[in-house]
């Protein structure tokens, strides 16, 4: 798991793109060649596919606001958002780190192979949708439909979930630490064993959120929708 | 004992013998039945329509003398690297899962001898297809199984996948038996599950999201690869121009001939319309938004002889896409494994049971020793045998038509043989002006 380097980044000279003067384009051409280690994106101002593609080991700290798909798809680049992130904020994320000081929109994380995720605020619907072996933690809540079809990895929740949590999930395993609207098709509550718990105090360093990992709950597949039958009604 | 025709019974129309085994079925197992191959019933198709070749009004070329021309451009309205193909008949996304490796790296084979593209599928890029594919279409589809940027970058394009012909508006399948651990792997899937894809994209809802979600692919990929847009042909007119305005590059259109590895029976045989109707309505967009020809596009769904791809090309496609006939041309169907097919109770010419991973060709499974039984250079030489047929037998009806380009046949060579084909490739009934919809 990669903890972000915030002490380690800051101690270097970042490169400076300023979005009133230069383009989106120029700043993804830039990270995916860099020259330089480490990167300051200053006026932000919600644009889409911030540092979409990075595959070297780099940091970036957005200072403000970004829209759609920041950091989709990142491979070792350390991402840091300084204000909230659109819809899907680090989807399909392969290894690195992405850290939303804000709230995330839909769709955060959602298809991710690996790295971490952490949103210090709230995310709305449909958070870690079909997660792939992301490691998801949410400071907040989350939204409805949150790890839909999630295949591996692990959501932690330190607030609340919405309705239909899980819904037909494969095997990742979720941790909520406040209520649960709902659980989908197929999700149900496990028990908290040693293992979940050490998992969690993991997790929960990584993202640097002081919780008790006592105080969480877990969730995953009944395994019941893993072959076709004739008594599901919607198969 | 005689033919029960032959005895003067009377087969019901409504209730014939595939519909009363299907209720049979329905009613022994509780599970609706999910198969392979698209859909079987008799729809208005390219047999229906007649090219008008030259005479006096019009001047053909000479066969072996003058030249027709069957290159084309995908992708250069935005792309820094759009493609080039020698042929307008390109492979269709299968997925790596549905067919075995071996047929994968044959299909790549294949197209690669005769310079077009072949493309991935449901279940991410294999090396073997990457490594024998000199133009591979990597397809970014709802399930994101194995999507990976590695891939988009190793790609040549990228076709973003709404839907397909056998199933608009439904996600994919694969059962169990098909899951081995190669395939899971890939997908992040247990092993021997039957797995369901999802039907909407996990990350953007919409076209305005899908124009954001193109720049997002646009910028990890660095503007290089063509983007592609795929969709089940349905409420075509529309979903064309949409398309065009998330700024897709080529569009890709697919009947609901089209082919599946496994879906619903009910799915493939009552949604989605021909792809003789939608061609014209994809034409139309395009024409509409003054984009035909710049953003191509590209049909599918019962594409099977040259004759086809010039009727295809002439209503307004740039290229067609195959699949099915090229699984035909891997040995799909073979009657050498007629005694096989049957002990499945199948037969060979009737085999669609994809879904379930005993192919006796070795095409659509993943059991070792079936799928060794297809050599993957002997099947991308059938496979480049099949689209150099295809190419010349449009390039005959082109050169007749008097057409140094296969793209330049156009509706005005065409007529219909039914009424129904009439109105839907709108172009006239054979011997009259008459378009229906379009008065006298």
């Amino acid at each position: 798991m990669a903890a972000l380097s915030r002490a380690e980044a800051d101690a270097r000279s970042p490169v400076v793109f300023d979005l009133h003067e230069t383009t989106v384009r120029a700043l993804n051409a830039e990270l995916h060649a860099p020259s330089a280690t480490s990167y300051e994106v200053l006026h932000p101002q919600g644009a889409h596919s911030l540092g979409a593609g990075i595959h070297d080991e780099i940091d970036v700290a957005i200072r403000g606001h970004a829209g759609y798909f920041c950091a989709g798809m990142n491979q070792l680049g350390r991402v840091v958002v300084d204000g909230s992130a659109g819809n899907g904020v680090a989807e399909n994320m392969m290894s690195g780190s992405v850290r939303v000081r804000g709230d995330a929109s839909q769709s955060a994380g959602a298809t991710g192979r690996g790295g971490l995720l952490v949103i210090e605020g709230s995310a709305s619907m449909r958070c870690g949708i079909s997660m792939k072996g992301i490691d998801i933690v949410v400071g907040g809540s989350v939204g409805p439909m949150s790890a839909f079809m999630a295949q591996a990895g692990r959501l932690v929740v330190c607030g609340d979930a919405g309705d239909g949590l899980g819904d037909s999930i494969y095997e990742a395993r979720l941790y909520v630490r406040g209520t649960v609207g709902t659980l989908g098709a197929d999700c149900v509550e496990k028990p908290l064993r040693d293992e979940h718990v050490a998992e969690l105090t993991e997790l929960l360093d990584a993202a640097g959120l002081d919780h008790r990992p006592e105080g969480f709950r877990r969730f995953g597949s009944a395994r019941g929708l893993y072959h076709f039958t004739g008594d599901h009604g919607s198969y | 004992m005689k033919d029960p025709a032959e005895r003067g019974l009377r087969e019901s129309a409504t209730f014939d013998r595939a519909t009363i085994a299907a209720i049979q079925h329905a009613a022994r197992t509780g599970v609706y039945d999910i198969r392979g191959w698209g859909a079987k019933r008799a729809v208005p198709h390219f047999d229906d329509l007649l090219v008008l070749g030259a005479s006096m009004s019009r001047y053909p070329l000479e066969g072996y003398r003058e030249r027709c021309d069957t290159d084309v451009v995908l992708g250069d309205r935005h792309a820094t690297r759009p493609l080039h193909l020698d042929i307008p008949v390109t492979i269709a996304g299968m997925s790596f899962g549905a067919l075995s490796a071996q047929a994968k790296e044959a299909l790549g084979r294949g197209a690669s001898e005769v310079g077009t593209s072949t493309t991935t599928g449901d279940g991410g890029m294999t090396d073997e297809e990457r490594g024998e594919s000199k133009t591979l279409v990597y397809q970014l589809l709802p399930s994101r199984y194995g999507m990976n940027p590695d891939h988009l970058r190793a790609a040549d394009a990228i076709e973003v996948v709404l839907g397909q012909g056998a199933k608009p508006g439904g996600g994919g399948m694969l059962l169990g038996q098909k899951i081995s651990d190669r395939v899971a792997e890939m997908r992040t899937l247990p092993p021997g599950i039957d797995q369901r894809s999802a039907c909407r994209h996990p990350d953007w809802t919409g076209p305005d999201d899908l124009a954001i979600k193109i720049g997002e692919l646009r910028e990890i990929t660095d503007w290089e690869k063509p983007i592609y847009v795929k969709v089940g042909a349905t409420r075509t007119y529309y979903d064309v121009k949409l398309a065009v305005a998330a700024g897709a590059d080529v569009v890709v259109v697919d009947g609901m001939q089209g082919g599946t590895a496994a879906t619903q029976e009910v799915f493939i045989e009552h949604v989605g319309i021909p792809i003789l109707a939608a061609i014209p309505q994809a034409a139309q967009a395009l024409q509409e938004l003054g984009v035909h020809r710049k953003v191509q596009l590209i049909v599918s769904g019962g594409i099977r002889t040259g004759a086809d791809v010039a009727k295809a090309m002439a209503l307004g496609a740039d290229a067609v896409a195959i699949g099915t006939a090229a699984l035909i041309a891997l040995g799909d169907n073979d009657p050498q494994y007629a005694a096989e097919y049957e002990a499945l109770g199948s037969g060979a010419g009737y085999y669609d049971d994809f879904q379930d991973g005993r192919d006796p060709a070795g095409i659509t499974t993943q059991d070792p020793e079936l799928s060794a039984r297809l050599d993957p250079v002997e099947g991308g030489r059938r496979v480049a045998n099949y689209l150099r047929v295809l190419t010349m037998e449009a390039q005959t009806l082109a050169r007749a038509c008097g057409k140094g380009h296969v793209r330049h046949l156009e509706p005005e060579d065409l007529v219909a043989l039914t009424i129904e084909a009439a109105a839907m490739a709108r172009v006239p009934l054979a011997g009259t002006s008459w378009i229906p919809g379009r008065g006298l």
